[in-house]
């Protein structure tokens, strides 16, 4: 019989292959609840501060701090990239290097540098490969990231802006907008976007405990540390949802592949079935 | 008795929202007590108590290892911190980052690398075994 114990072979990783791939669509679909419930738990936190840099915004303080402050000349521009940590999320991570790519051969073809800190096992390797000036990294935050994990690069990158090292940074992450959906994103964090300018009935300005530099600095610092905190919990939900994604495609096509090889086993074994048979048949006829 | 509203976030979760008719928090400069009314103020807190005096008389207590207090006219919002946070700290975190990239940068027998020579050494057998076939096909 041709081949039969082959394909019967094939039918078995098929189905192995199967077995891990279910395995891993259940596991993501029942992180992705976990994931969303954090995306939400810390959503007041990033509305109230979004908030009161509203206010800070619009409070006519003698001091402006270079967080809010837009540099003309641009010599070098910082990224905070975040990534998964693990693959077999489908063209996730591919989407949104692809998407920041051209950018970063943009400012490259201006002759403007550019420096990344990266979060998560998969960017880290990826643009350690592609050469670009690395200036922090931190993976393995697992399934509930921590804000004190995330202090370390963003300092980096703070102090970095502080320093004058670099004029721009930005925040790339994939967007959680449903299951099916996440969404490649680049985020200006410095200098502060400007908001949409209410005109203020009148001029008033904070009591700033002790001054106004060192609250702002402060204020500022937690601002872009709640904003990388959420996309990193954004990102997270998007890994999963990615990942589940992904796996039930390779489920369905492992499950059709087995369709397939079964109708073959069957056809090449009623051939033999049959092959056999008339040679009984023509060997009798021939005695 | 008149009351204003107060919201305690943390990064991680909502902590208390509602109105209440004082709040008292030890600021970076000392003990704070914000009634209804206050001019607007901004500051950093210390690791500390954060006290509400609700409208029906009751307290309530919360715990912050450090945050932010902002007052408005409507609104005091207390931006609570997770963990406790110092500069010294900070600057470890930013440090072990740094060094976790130069590691990153460093290692080079990573599970990428490792696939990469793999696809090189496949790439050159396969070169060998045609040019092997090659050499077999003009003995002939």
């Amino acid at each position: 019989m041709a081949g039969g114990r082959e394909i019967k072979t094939k039918i078995k990783s098929v189905q192995n292959t199967r077995k891990v791939t279910r395995a891993l669509e259940m596991v993501s679909a029942s992180k992705i609840r976990r994931a969303q419930d954090l995306m939400k738990a810390s959503r007041p936190y990033a509305r109230l501060m979004r908030q009161a840099i509203g206010h800070i915004a619009l409070a006519n303080s003698e001091y402006r701090h270079p967080f809010m402050v837009e540099r003309e000349d641009v010599r070098r521009v910082g990224y905070v990239i975040v990534s998964t940590d693990r693959g077999l999320c489908g063209g996730l991570n591919t989407n949104l290097f692809r998407t920041l790519l051209p950018q970063i051969r943009a400012w490259q073809d201006k002759g403007v540098e550019v420096d990344l800190v990266c979060i998560g096992q998969k960017a880290t390797s990826y643009f350690r490969r592609l050469k670009i000036n690395m200036l922090g990294s931190v993976t393995h935050l697992g399934e509930k990231p921590q804000v004190a994990e995330l202090v370390g690069v963003i300092k980096v990158m703070l102090d970095a802006y502080t320093e004058g090292r670099i004029d721009r940074l930005s925040l790339v992450y994939n967007d959680f907008v449903n299951t099916m959906t996440q969404k490649a994103t680049i985020d200006q964090l410095l200098p502060l976007p400007p908001g949409d300018e209410s005109p203020s009935t009148h001029a008033w300005d904070y009591l700033y405990e002790p001054d106004a530099r060192t609250v702002l600095d402060h204020v500022l610092t937690r601002y872009v540390e709640s904003l990388v905190y959420q996309a990193t919990l954004e990102n997270l939900a998007s890994e999963h949802a990615a990942r589940m994604v992904a796996m039930k495609s390779a489920s369905d096509n492992a499950t059709k592949a087995i369709g397939e090889l079964t109708l073959i086993y069957n056809k090449a074994r009623q051939a033999a079935i049959t092959q056999e048979i008339s040679e009984i048949v023509g060997g009798a006829a021939a005695v | 008795m008149s009351t204003i509203r107060c919201d305690i976030v943390s990064a991680e979760q909502e902590i208390f929202h509602g109105h209440v008719s004082m709040v008292i928090a030890t600021g970076e400069m000392g003990e704070l007590g914000i009634a209804p009314r206050h001019a607007p103020l901004i500051t950093r807190l210390k690791p500390g108590q954060v006290r509400l005096k609700l409208e029906n008389g009751d307290e309530q207590f919360f715990y912050v290892s450090g945050g932010i207090l902002e007052v408005q006219p409507q609104v005091v919002t207390v931006l609570a911190d997770t963990a406790v946070r110092a500069a010294d700290l900070d600057e470890a975190a930013a440090r072990k980052a740094k060094d976790e990239a130069e590691r990153a940068i460093a290692n080079r027998s990573d599970a990428m690398e490792i696939a990469e020579a793999q696809n090189q050494l496949a790439q050159a057998i396969a070169q060998l075994q045609a040019l092997e076939h090659l050499r077999r096909n003009l003995k002939h």
